[in-house]
């Protein structure tokens, strides 16, 4: 096991030295001069050749992309072209707004999907099944940020239930609980179909399988197979998918931070990229990237250690 | 060749395998339910999208301040919006434009991503690490992250909007046909074409692409939902076509800052995203349970 996670770790250094690549090189996807961007159009050339200098600019890419990287290394993301703050002390005012609505969001995924997808494989080809199957195709193929809009509109400020909820936060999260409740409704939908649907899968295939037969053969009460035997199988491939939604919601927070006001990660990347302030876009997309990409590490070791399977093969 | 039949004196015709699986599957398919409801519903918003700006008779970018926030009438089926402009208009001249985001979007990404996994899958080695690496990469970017970061750069435009959501598409396919390939690979019948002298392009193109086509079929039509839904929200955020285009993630935008005096400005962009997106699925579940060889036992 201990080789595996050492391994596991080994594999994700390329994959982020990619990502960080892949960000740094964004910089040369901006049409334009980035010197140019951050001194302002009506700035003298000296001031332009100043930052390009300050910046290395006038380095060759690699020698520039060492540099990037080792300034990464130390917690330095650059400084905010709007602002002037660092950038890292920007996301860290937002970091866990982000990660904190996604997380509720993974729970209520998950305490949704689960439900539904056991209920659907239990009643399977009864209405009950036919019923979750849409209502969760319905939840696939809606956009969360129309779906948000919806909720705002009905429980915010429309005529259905004026008020009801408060909808709008100024900083971070407050006390008020009931604001958490529409944009994790709103960002966890979404996920909460794809777990039912996954659930439902994994526990018809489990069901379907030798040791439930036997299991069944032996006289066993239906609960018991199921909640005993099945589910336990059953679950093992859901988490990957729970991984997966989680990193998933990092980036739906763009959408939902919008909608709801929320200050987290998100939507300070939409405010950095109307204002094109590039520096604060690759921080965020690096930080949310690398935080995806740790979750995934963390998934494919759970994985494991539930899966013996892997093991014996 | 023409085989004998076991009655005597007639003859059967020829049998062409590929047909017959292609027979074989409308025919699965048109038992699924869902699958052709989801069919008719591609078709209908197909049609709508071809001819219908052609038949409506309402500009869909012309200002009318003094209609405008009007609710649903006969006249105007989904109401007008902020500049008394029809928003049943505007959502048919739209269409024209999730389907274009939707299909070239998904066309870029399938053929950059078919490419890259049947020759990762086929040639494997080195070549396989370094493409499969890549992909890893690009998958690192989580949901609308890696597009967001692409079209931020790049400005917003329907084009950029195309490739943005297109290289978001690519791991997804290179994945699949990888899978599929390396599977196929392995067959004795691809040993034989081998043997025959067949050159690499000719046994991928001929003999390795007929048979992964199921899988690149299924995500073609899952991943034109996921791209218009994508798109939909970039336009949302202000990254695709400039106004006064009548995209409709850009329309649910505009809308937003009227939804308590009229609500339907954000209602119906958002149903139609959610009808088109909808039937691309369903018809896609269908189209993969036809094709799943474990469904045809």
């Amino acid at each position: 096991m201990t080789k595996f996670i050492i391994r596991r770790l080994l594999q994700t250094i390329p994959v982020l030295i990619g990502v960080s690549i892949l960000v740094f090189s964004l910089m040369y996807l901006i049409p334009g001069d980035p010197a140019q961007m951050i001194a302002g159009e009506a700035a003298s050339p000296q001031t332009v050749e100043q930052i390009r200098e300050k910046l290395g600019l006038n380095e060759p890419p690699p020698k520039q992309y060492l540099k990037y990287m080792s300034n990464i290394i130390q917690g330095d993301l650059g400084n905010s072209i709007r602002s002037g703050r660092p950038v890292a002390d920007e996301i860290k005012a937002r970091f866990w707004v982000t990660v904190e609505l996604s997380f509720y969001a993974t729970i209520l995924a998950v305490f949704i999907g689960l439900i539904a997808g056991i209920v659907s494989a239990v009643k399977h080809y009864t209405w009950s099944d036919v019923t979750i199957m849409i209502v969760a195709l319905f939840g696939l193929s809606m956009p969360n940020f129309w779906f948000g809009l919806m909720l705002i509109q009905w429980f915010a400020i429309g005529s259905w239930m004026p008020d009801w909820m408060p909808q709008m936060r100024a900083s971070g999260w407050g006390d008020d609980w009931k604001q958490v409740i529409l944009p994790v409704v709103t960002l966890g939908t979404g996920g909460a179909a794809i777990i039912a649907r996954m659930t439902r899968a994994s526990m018809l295939e489990v069901v379907g399988q030798d040791y439930i037969r036997t299991a069944r053969a032996k006289g066993m009460g239906e609960r018991v197979v199921i909640y005993r035997h099945a589910l336990k199988n059953a679950l093992i491939p859901v988490i990957t998918v729970v991984g997966l939604e989680f990193g998933g919601f990092l980036g739906g927070a763009v959408l939902t931070e919008t909608i709801f006001a929320i200050n987290g990660m998100g939507r300070l990347t939409i405010d950095a990229i109307r204002t094109r302030d590039f520096p604060i876009v690759q921080g965020t997309v690096l930080i949310i990237s690398f935080l995806f990409v740790f979750v995934n590490l963390l998934v494919d070791i759970s994985y494991r250690l539930l899966n013996k399977r892997i093991d014996l093969n | 060749m023409v085989q004998q039949s076991p009655v005597a004196g007639t003859i059967r015709k020829p049998v062409n395998p590929r047909v017959e699986s292609y027979k074989n599957l409308w025919r699965r398919l048109r038992k699924n339910k869902a699958a052709v409801v989801g069919g008719l519903l591609i078709l209908v918003f197909l049609v709508a999208g071809i001819i219908g700006p052609y038949l409506t008779t309402q500009d869909p970018n012309l200002p009318q301040i003094s209609i405008k926030l009007q609710g649903p009438s006969a006249e105007h089926w989904f109401g007008t919006d902020n500049y008394g402009r029809d928003i049943f208009t505007r959502i048919i001249h739209g269409m024209g434009i999730t389907m274009t985001v939707g299909f070239f979007s998904v066309a870029l990404g399938g053929i950059i991503g078919v490419f890259l996994g049947i020759v990762s899958g086929y040639y494997g080695g080195k070549l396989d690490t370094v493409i499969m690496r890549i992909m890893d990469i690009l998958l690192a970017f989580p949901g609308i992250l890696l597009a967001l970061a692409i079209v931020s750069v790049l400005g917003g435009s329907l084009t950029n909007l195309i490739i943005a959501v297109g290289v978001f598409s690519v791991p997804a396919f290179a994945r699949i046909v990888r899978g599929s390939t390396l599977s196929v690979r392995r067959l004795e019948y691809i040993d034989a074409v081998k043997a025959l002298g067949a050159s690499d392009a000719r046994i991928i193109f001929k003999h390795i692409l007929p048979n992964v086509m199921s899988p690149i079929i299924v995500q073609l039509t899952l991943r034109i939902a996921t791209a218009v839904l994508t798109a939909s929200g970039l336009s949302f955020l202000g990254l695709g076509a400039p106004p006064p285009t009548p995209e409709w993630g850009a329309m649910l935008s505009e809308g937003r800052a009227y939804m308590q005096q009229a609500p339907h400005l954000v209602l119906f962009p958002g149903l139609m995203i959610v009808l088109f997106v909808l039937a691309f699925n369903i018809f896609g579940d269908g189209l993969r349970d036809a094709l799943d060889p474990k469904m045809n036992k």
